[in-house]
């Protein structure tokens, strides 16, 4: 158990929402016969009570470093101001989580009370004296450290996501206030830079099945490096002798040894049933476009301006409350088309609207989702792609921002 | 007034021939929600009794969203003592019988007593009549079925396997769904009941209909995002037979007998072949959305195929490789109503103390034989458990508590190690159904060779499938979907306010009271246990996957904890105390 905990701390220090030291160094929690912590911490105590009181096996608690930290309590504050949630757009929230409930202070009965519903909930922040202790992420787990991990990462993706979109609808209909200018000034500061120089990857087309399952690992384990996906989500599949080989459901992309599924494209074996969820949606690619290697992250400025839609046309828009799903505009960001589709296989599936968008165009992202890209011998121009669009995304934003903060 | 139930339960007393309409409050509804529940409430009072008693009950229940548009709630409960094992026995089942029984104005059924002669149960509405039935005793499923043609009605009846005494006879609801596993077909024939026909004209009252809408769109959107169900090679594309590959795949398919975990053949055995071979529809539960049934074409006549474990254990497990052998195999079964599970691991327990290969035609024969009760039969009809016992061999019985494994090999996944010790009725996967996360990986993967965590995964686990089969939901669902999206649907349709942990709470009373029933029946430590072999005897290694046996000091270690978890002593028996805490009664005898 004390590995596992290790495991997913690391991760959340990894994904860059915690530290190794200090109030946002993660702290979690895993219950067998008994509970032990990843480490010594005032909050165990309280947490512990929460414990007892649900049917859970595992409790993850961080507070987030910046920028997670000044966003997630902005939102918080409003969210108490109004219905007590925080209620994100994106795709991930949508499927996962409904809506992110907050509460107003770190006590026991007020976090069972919420966690008996809801997969997290988000402790705003509180000021004692002059001390403000920032705002804090709890969520549960009934199988594994892992679902809190999981859950916390969603959470500050989903929070991030939120306020830019947000910041930028408030810009478009004039009603930014002086906080949200304040906000978005001290956030720029913490977001980095996206490295700009490629990596060197593998050259295919690959000659052999090991070589095959070595690039894949390795576009994984770069994606994430490079910061192209929320944590460590997201897919890769690469098309080699009839077999199109895929990271598993829920795998981690920078460590995909183990979690590859090859899925014959005659479908002689249902070994796939552990791909990706977005297994139909990149077998459509392969069968519509000439290309062997996909890649799909999360990249954080894609999916903001995947969301972005001018204020009086969408008031006009019947589909104005189902953008992921029904959005009737031909839609482009940087060239790139958007296009609406919820994850899997239903009617409102990806599967539906991506492939098509990706017979002309080496990229396209999902609304409110993720970006997918592909190539055509090996993952060099795919990778390339995913650099590319969320470079000219963040630009774009940042300049539309700039734009109509110059008409204010 | 009562939203979602209907607030009936109607018992029939076969021997003094009454009726009695019981009106429960809804405390008792809280408590013990419908299906599983509500079963395992009016066995606890006569649990003492031998199952052939005639003041056994039988009970067959619906949930409370049974009937209303809340995603896969078509299932149906049936409860009573098991004639296999002498535990609780129970089991889902399929079809639209519950969906039925809440049209007529019933939650569920509560039969006592017994017939002189065999009878039909005929439910429309709230007419109960007994219809004689001594010219159906002694014909097969099928023909009974048409015989009947419920049409809009839902039909559950028992074969000649049940009629003839077999342990392990089923109960054939709507043609194409089997209550298997415990024995309960064999519960309905001794108390003279063929079958029980159900129809109803009436609706389900639903508090809230546009949130409930609402939360099945959550649902259905969550089953639609999962590779496991509604992905290509998912439950709705290729049936249940799905998960074939994947136990071949991960070292863990069952073969000869549990000697190894590899069969060579495997692959030519797989879903993609039957899919090829018999071009199969989808077909499902009442108001289901996944659809794992599928129903495929032999010379132009309709043939269930079968599921996954009778694909495996018709192949692998009694060395044969014949997809045509498993497709009659399981037709034969459905026949003649026995449980294919059982069926097969008996065979294989066979030719593991025989040491005879089989043909075919000896695979057909004796499945025929054990049916009717002839020959070698009579013994193949106790199940492995009570052939191996009674040839001397009771090692080579691959079951706990008497009831034969199903086809996930436990060296494979240790947290289905403890699953099948654990289980209140026996060797069975579904109770805790650790392949959700050590091999599907959801809700999240967990390592599927080690114990460390799986004693309260596997307790806060068996909660939660006890409390779906009290809502009676499907556990495919869960896969994809989780209690929290279940609790609302729960609120939408009773509207009755609840929460994910509240419903795995309720949950965590209903399973303790099977382990009170159990332990009343003489079950502890010593049963809750595996086969030798498994401690033992290595799986097939191979391809970087290494099948050591388990570590008996550690599956030891993680049942002790199991034990601390769920409020047992050192011994497995309840515990006074913890008892009380969840409003039930337990003394130490
Ligand atoms: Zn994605």
């Amino acid at each position: 158990m004390e590995k596992t905990l290790d495991k997913f701390v690391d991760r959340l220090i990894k994904a860059k929402l915690g530290a190794r030291s200090g109030p946002c160094f993660p702290l979690m929690g895993g219950q067998d016969d008994r509970i032990v912590w990843n480490r010594k911490a005032d909050e165990t105590r309280i947490l512990e009570k929460v414990f007892d009181g649900l049917h859970i096996n595992s409790l993850s608690f961080l507070r987030p470093i910046e920028p997670y930290t000044s966003i997630i309590a902005f939102l918080a504050k409003k969210a108490l101001e109004s219905d007590g949630t925080i209620s994100p757009k994106d795709c991930e929230t949508r499927t996962f989580l409904h809506d992110l409930p907050v509460i107003d202070e770190f006590n026991p009965d007020k976090i069972i009370q919420i966690l008996k519903k809801r997969k997290s909930v988000i402790v705003a922040p509180k000021t004692t004296g002059t001390k403000e202790i920032g705002p804090a992420i709890i969520a549960h787990g009934t199988v594994s450290p892992e679902q809190g991990f999981v859950t916390i990462s969603s959470v500050c993706f989903a929070c991030f996501i939120k306020f830019f979109t947000d910041y930028l609808e408030a810009l478009q209909k004039g009603i930014a206030t002086d906080s949200d200018h304040h906000l978005f000034d001290a956030a720029i500061p913490h977001l980095g830079t996206v490295r700009k120089k490629m990596p060197n990857l593998m050259k295919g087309p690959f000659q052999n099945e090991e070589n095959v399952y070595s690039a894949v690992i390795e576009a994984g384990f770069k994606t994430v490096e490079y910061g192209l996906v929320d944590s460590f989500f997201g897919n890769v599949s690469y098309l080699w002798n009839h077999t199109l080989y895929i990271s598993q459901t829920g795998s981690s992309l920078d460590e995909l040894a183990g979690c590859i599924d090859p899925v014959p494209l005659d479908g002689s074996t249902s070994a796939g049933i552990t791909a990706s969820s977005e297994l139909s949606a990149h077998m459509e690619i392969i069968q519509r476009t000439d290309c062997t290697a996909i890649l799909h992250g999360h990249p954080k400025f894609s999916v903001i301006l995947s969301m972005d839609c001018d204020p009086v046309e969408k008031a006009a828009c019947d589909f104005s409350d189902q953008c992921h799903i029904k959005c009737p505009k031909k839609r482009f960001a940087d060239g790139i088309p958007i296009v609406p589709g919820e994850v899997g296989t239903g009617p409102f599936g990806l599967c539906n609207t991506l492939p098509l968008a990706l017979e002309k165009n080496n990229s396209a992202i999902v609304y409110g989702h993720g970006l997918f890209t592909i190539g055509k011998n090996d993952f060099s121009q795919a990778f390339a792609s995913l650099l590319s669009v969320e470079h000219a995304c963040q630009r774009l934003y940042f300049e539309k921002i700039k734009q109509l903060r110059k008409n204010l | 007034m009562l939203f979602g139930w209907t607030g009936n339960i109607l018992h029939i007393d076969l021997t003094k021939k009454e009726i009695e309409v019981e009106t429960p409050d809804i405390d008792i509804y809280m408590r013990y929600i419908g299906g599983k529940g509500m079963g395992g409430r009016y066995l606890r009072p006569v649990a003492e009794l031998p199952w052939d008693h005639p003041d056994m009950v039988f009970s067959i229940f619906s949930g409370p969203l049974s009937g209303t548009i809340s995603p896969t709630s078509g299932r149906t409960h049936i409860v009573s003592k098991s004639p296999l094992t002498g535990l609780v026995g129970d089991s889902s089942v399929g079809g639209k019988l519950a969906t039925r029984m809440k049209q007529a104005g019933w939650d569920g059924i509560v039969i006592k007593g017994r017939c002189s002669h065999p009878v039909g149960i005929e439910i429309m509405d709230s007419t109960v009549s007994l219809r004689v039935a001594d010219d159906l005793w002694g014909l097969d499923t099928e023909t009974v079925h048409h015989r009947l043609a419920p049409q809009h009605g839902s039909l559950a009846l028992i074969g000649p396997a049940a009629e003839n005494g077999v342990k392990y006879a089923s109960i054939t609801v709507d043609r194409h769904f089997i209550a298997g596993r415990s024995g309960l077909g064999l519960c309905l024939a001794k108390k003279n009941i063929k079958y029980l026909l159900v129809d109803g004209t009436g609706r389900c009252k639903i508090k809230n209909p546009d949130k409930l809408k609402q939360a099945r769109e959550d649902i259905l959107r969550l089953t639609a995002a999962s590779p496991a169900l509604m992905g290509k090679f998912g439950f709705t594309c290729l049936g249940t037979g799905a998960v074939f590959d994947l136990m071949d795949n991960r070292r863990m398919m069952p073969t000869d007998n549990f000697r190894r975990t590899r069969f060579e053949h495997a692959s030519k055995l797989n879903a993609a072949g039957y899919a090829e071979k018999y071009a199969p529809r989808k077909h499902g539960c009442l108001g289901c959305h996944i659809l794992c049934k599928k129903i495929g074409q032999k010379n132009g006549q309709a043939v269930s195929l079968p599921e996954f474990e009778t694909m495996s254990h018709f192949t692998a497990l009694i060395g044969c490789m014949d997809t045509d052998l498993v497709v009659k195999a399981n037709e034969l079964c459905n026949h003649y109503g026995m449980d294919t599970i059982s069926a097969a691991s008996t065979l294989a327990c066979r030719r593991e103390i025989t040491g005879i290969a089989y043909t075919e035609e000896k695979v057909l024969s004796l499945l025929t034989d054990t049916a009717l009760q002839r020959g070698e039969g009579v013994d193949l009809g106790l199940g492995a458990a009570g052939y191996a016992r009674k040839m001397g061999k009771p090692e080579a019985a691959m079951a706990v508590k008497g009831m034969a494994l199903p086809a996930y090999d436990p060296r494979g996944a240790y947290g289905m190690a403890l699953g099948y010790a654990l289980s209140t009725r026996g060797g069975c996967h579904l109770r805790a159904y650790p392949i959700s996360h050590e091999i599907f990986r959801k809700p999240v993967a967990t390592d599927r060779f080690s114990f460390s965590g799986k004693a309260r995964i596997i307790k806060i686990a068996e909660d939660l499938n006890t409390i779906i089969d009290s809502l009676t939901a499907c556990k495919f669902t869960f896969f994809a979907a989780g209690l929290e999206e279940y609790a609302d649907v729960f609120e939408a349709v009773t509207g009755i306010d609840t929460s994910a942990q509240d419903l795995l709470k309720k949950g965590e009373g209903i399973y303790y009271n099977e382990r009170i029933i159990n332990a009343l029946n003489g079950f502890d430590i010593k049963d809750d246990d595996l086969p030798a072999r498994f401690f033992t005897e290595p799986g097939s290694s191979g391809n970087n996957i290494l099948i050591p046996p388990i570590k008996r000091e550690d599956f030891i270690d993680a049942r002790n904890k199991y034990y601390d978890i769920r409020g047992l002593d050192t011994k497995g028996l309840p515990l006074e105390e913890k008892a009380k805490t969840l409003g039930l009664v337990w003394k130490k005898p």
